[in-house]
């Protein structure tokens, strides 16, 4: 019985956001365009090609990384 | 660390989160203010059944709407940028950025995500309560975000409830609370969350006022703008309060900064508030009269009274902190330098040790950075020992001083705006007001300038600190290719403003349109 509550309620969530996005205004559309562009632009072009952590990328530890930063302060 | 720096490195990252962190802020504030109007309008609505507030409510919701599409994620750049450009400061800074983020990331996203939803695809499919309730609760959400983010930038301005772990080269939380209601932090968020209602506030009254005067949805316009007309005056008004709770923050954690805001050379004893002037070239002070100010009006006594409650009280200068007052307690640039340098050589020094296993003096030096005479005497000013010309701990004062005035100014122009407004809307004339009607949406870039040059003060007034006192920007930047930085700065002007004239032209589209297609049904 719980179960079945479980998804009734699960199924309502998932309804409401699906007939939310299907029956969505022309500017709405226009607008999740330009937010999944402005995400995939952030994401996958800056974070990978330009923007990656330098300490995550050139280190494999915190050790390492602690060491780097104390060389760097009392350099 | 000076011998090899590259200093386009420097200057090119601190452009580039500049760039962002302003682009950003184009975004930011009107979604926290409009919330708490969406959310006041909404709540009329439920408690009158009238269904004209809906309509209006709906209306600007969806302008909102495109404000929060145009802009969310934004500052997710900000945090790509710590990453790379400024990792020493990232790890240096440890958890005290870390676990305010991290909470400011769970409730943008959970809170937001979800709230926002409801306000949207919600309207006849949940109750009236829970649809009022989850604006409410976007607004809170997206003010709690804020929150968070202030948190951190307060931190930096005033670094409290943290101690240095000298094994990790970070800085660890000792008081959660003390970071979270640092008295910087508190004043800091609620002029902030002010300066968002003020803009809200006088974007709704502007945008209205195009519609009174094109003889368009009058009724919506005239509640739209004695709504904003009343929340803005008593947002301006606390805003007023707050910057000078501001101020008297700066003037206890930042006095370097106060005196920059002020264009004050040389303290002294009842000094006067610059109302507005015009600064005399640094080569002319100088050289010739000494005079700071070519032009200045000036209230007597006043900047004494209101940062430190005493109208007689020193204000110091910039040449007191750059020379030393001793008469006044105040140490020399020269003398932090060396403190500064102290602490630095400390740290070397044990490094050294502990590499090198003589764990006797490993252990002795470690002692000295939970030491408390350590820490007050030189781990307070380690930063200044990171370069060895004075002027470079000198904010520049010109930029800091008008961001600061126009700033000021604009800020009480606001109290008088909306108090012009609540007058012309309370005798009905409203419309008979032609000249203020044309002049409101003109006005609307001004709460951004505002709010951009309080910004630039906060963080141009209190430059070469990345942590105040504790780590310059010349120690914070990660030591890679400046070209890479150039590219990702142009990358960035590109995506930044592409997005601001996208913003723009949909917002004007959706405001030519105006609410008639927003269902005002009960």
């Amino acid at each position: 019985m719980e179960e079945v509550v479980k998804k009734s309620v699960f199924k309502r969530v998932w309804n409401f956001y699906w007939e939310g996005f299907r029956n969505m205004s022309k500017w709405g559309k226009s607008l999740w365009i330009i937010i999944l562009i402005k995400l995939f632009i952030f994401f996958v072009i800056i974070k990978f090609l330009f923007m990656p952590n330098f300490l995550n990328r050139n280190f494999n530890s915190d050790e390492e990384r602690s060491r780097h930063v104390m060389e760097e302060l009392t350099r | 660390m000076l011998q090899s720096i590259d200093w386009s490195l420097v200057d090119w990252s601190r452009a580039q989160f500049a760039l962002t962190a302003m682009y950003h802020w184009l975004f930011v504030p009107l979604t926290l203010g409009i919330t708490w109007i969406l959310a006041i309008m909404e709540t009329i609505y439920v408690k009158t059944g009238d269904p004209e507030w809906k309509r209006l409510t709906k209306f600007w919701m969806k302008l909102f709407g495109i404000n929060f599409a145009i802009g969310v994620a934004t500052g997710i750049i900000l945090e790509f940028e710590f990453g790379t450009n400024w990792s020493n400061y990232s790890w240096f800074v440890g958890d005290i950025f870390g676990a305010p983020l991290a909470v400011e990331g769970i409730m943008a996203f959970f809170m937001e995500s979800t709230f926002i939803a409801i306000m949207f695809f919600g309207w006849n499919k949940v109750s009236k309560k829970f649809h009022l309730a989850s604006t409410w609760l976007t607004a809170i959400g997206a003010n709690l975000s804020a929150l968070w983010i202030l948190v951190a930038n307060a931190w930096m301005q005033s670094p409290v409830g943290t101690q240095f772990n000298p094994d990790t080269a970070r800085n660890e939380m000792t008081n959660f609370f003390d970071v979270l209601f640092s008295p910087v932090a508190v004043n800091k968020f609620l002029h902030t969350i002010g300066s968002g209602f003020v803009l809200a506030a006088i974007f709704i009254i502007g945008i209205s006022a195009w519609f009174l005067l094109k003889k368009r949805e009058s009724r919506l316009a005239f509640r739209s703008i004695t709504i904003a007309a009343i929340l803005g005056l008593l947002a301006s008004v606390h805003l007023v309060l707050t910057g000078d709770g501001s101020a008297k923050r700066v003037a206890e954690v930042q006095p370097m900064k106060l005196a920059a805001m002020e264009g004050l050379y040389d303290g002294k004893e009842g000094a006067g508030l610059v109302g507005f002037g015009i600064l005399a070239a640094k080569e002319k002070r100088e050289a010739e009269t000494g005079e700071e100010f070519i032009f200045k009006f000036e209230m007597p006594k006043v900047l004494s009274w209101m940062a430190y409650g005493d109208a007689n009280h020193f204000v110091a200068g910039v040449n007191d902190f750059k020379n030393g007052n001793p008469e006044r307690g105040i140490l020399s640039i020269p003398e932090k330098m060396q403190r500064g340098g102290i602490a630095r050589q400390a740290l070397d020094d044990y490094k050294r040790a502990k590499a090198s296993g003589d764990t006797a003096r490993a252990d002795s030096l470690k002692g000295l950075f939970s030491d408390p005479e350590f820490l007050e005497n030189n781990f307070k000013y380690f930063g200044y020992g990171f370069h060895d010309d004075v002027n470079y701990f000198i904010p520049h004062v010109p930029i800091t001083f008008y961001s600061f005035h126009i700033m000021v100014i604009l800020g009480f122009g606001f109290v008088l705006y909306f108090l012009i407004f609540l007058f012309f809307a309370s005798r009905g004339e409203l419309q008979k007001r032609k000249f203020w009607l044309r002049l409101a949406p003109w006005v609307i870039p001004l709460p951004y300038i505002a709010s951009q040059a309080g910004w630039v003060v906060a963080e141009l007034g209190r430059q070469p600190w990345t942590i105040q006192d504790l780590l310059p920007t010349v120690a914070a930047v990660t030591r890679i290719d400046s070209g890479s930085v150039i590219v990702t700065f142009i990358l960035f002007a590109l995506t930044f403003t592409v997005l601001a004239i996208a913003e723009v032209k949909i917002m004007l589209s959706a405001i030519k349109t105006g609410p008639k297609n927003e269902g005002g049904t009960r």
